[in-house]
């Protein structure tokens, strides 16, 4: 049993899909920065892989696969802070109590 | 000549990975939700490990299932008045599911198409010293715009999530 490119896109084509799924249908702000984070791994599996059958001496997908670590880390910090400071305004951490832009 | 990948290390991998997703999606309890997240994340580092990646399985694990996974632990339980509050009503959004299986199958298709013009795993294995070496002279200005990036992500969630008014 060969385990080729297609196997790595398409596992992290389905951790993808399965992370939008989240973001789109969990109401908790936390849940809804989760699923971005298991999108996020889903991308940096496809980058790795892709380095690994492609350029496995220049890394250049791992690389950017580092980065991309580096930028959700500072999403995940930020949403969080943002999270708690919402839960501040509003007790509460329901994306539908966050309405007060609604017109 | 080409590598392989342990064809059985993968399959129980990406079992682990798509089964602690569909955990996290599944579960009432958004307390056991972060827990199928680090378990995830302990799968993927697996699969770079198996992609012989090995400085960023490490880091994986650092990152994300050491430091990621606490402070979602932290936020979901300074937002919690009551034990009885971590358990959520299950949640089911048609259009999410639509907007997913869409999303699935135009990446089935693009990977049944194209997936295999990659072709066979090299022989030259990544090697972590290179790996060093190159992010530190080609990659070297990404490498200290990341840390910039990192410091005022730092800073701006200590501005944010400090308690008071003096903003």
């Amino acid at each position: 049993m060969t385990i080729g490119p297609s196997a790595f896109l398409g596992l992290a084509a389905v951790l993808f899909a399965l992370g939008l799924y989240g973001a789109v249908a969990r109401r908790s702000a936390v849940m809804v920065l989760m699923s971005l984070e298991l999108m996020a791994v889903a991308v940096n599996l496809n980058m790795v892989a892709l380095s690994r059958f492609v350029t496995p001496t220049e890394m250049t997908g791992q690389f950017f696969a580092m980065f991309t670590m580096v930028v959700s880390a500072a999403e995940i910090g930020l949403g969080l802070a943002l999270v708690l400071a919402i839960y501040r305004q509003t007790r509460s951490i329901e994306l539908s109590s966050i309405d007060s832009l609604k017109g | 000549m080409s590598e392989s990948v342990n064809g059985v290390a993968f399959v129980i991998l990406a079992f682990a990975s798509i089964g602690g997703a569909v955990g996290m999606l599944t579960t009432r309890n958004i307390i056991h939700a972060a827990f199928w997240l680090l378990e995830v994340m302990v799968a993927v580092g697996g699969l770079y490990l198996l992609l012989s990646a090995e400085f960023l399985a490490v880091v994986q694990i650092l990152i994300y299932a050491g430091a990621v996974s606490v402070l979602m632990l932290f936020v979901i339980m300074l937002t919690l008045r009551r034990r009885e509050d971590s358990v959520r009503p299950v949640e089911v959004s048609i259009g999410g599911g639509i907007l997913a299986a869409v999303f699935g199958t135009v990446m089935y298709v693009a990977i049944a198409r194209y997936g295999d013009r990659v072709g066979e795993m090299p022989i030259v294995v990544p090697d972590t010293a290179a790996l060093g070496e190159l992010l530190f002279t080609q990659w070297a200005l990404p490498f200290e715009v990341a840390s910039l990036v990192l410091l005022v992500a730092l800073v701006g969630a200590v501005w944010w999530s400090r308690e008071g008014d003096d903003r």
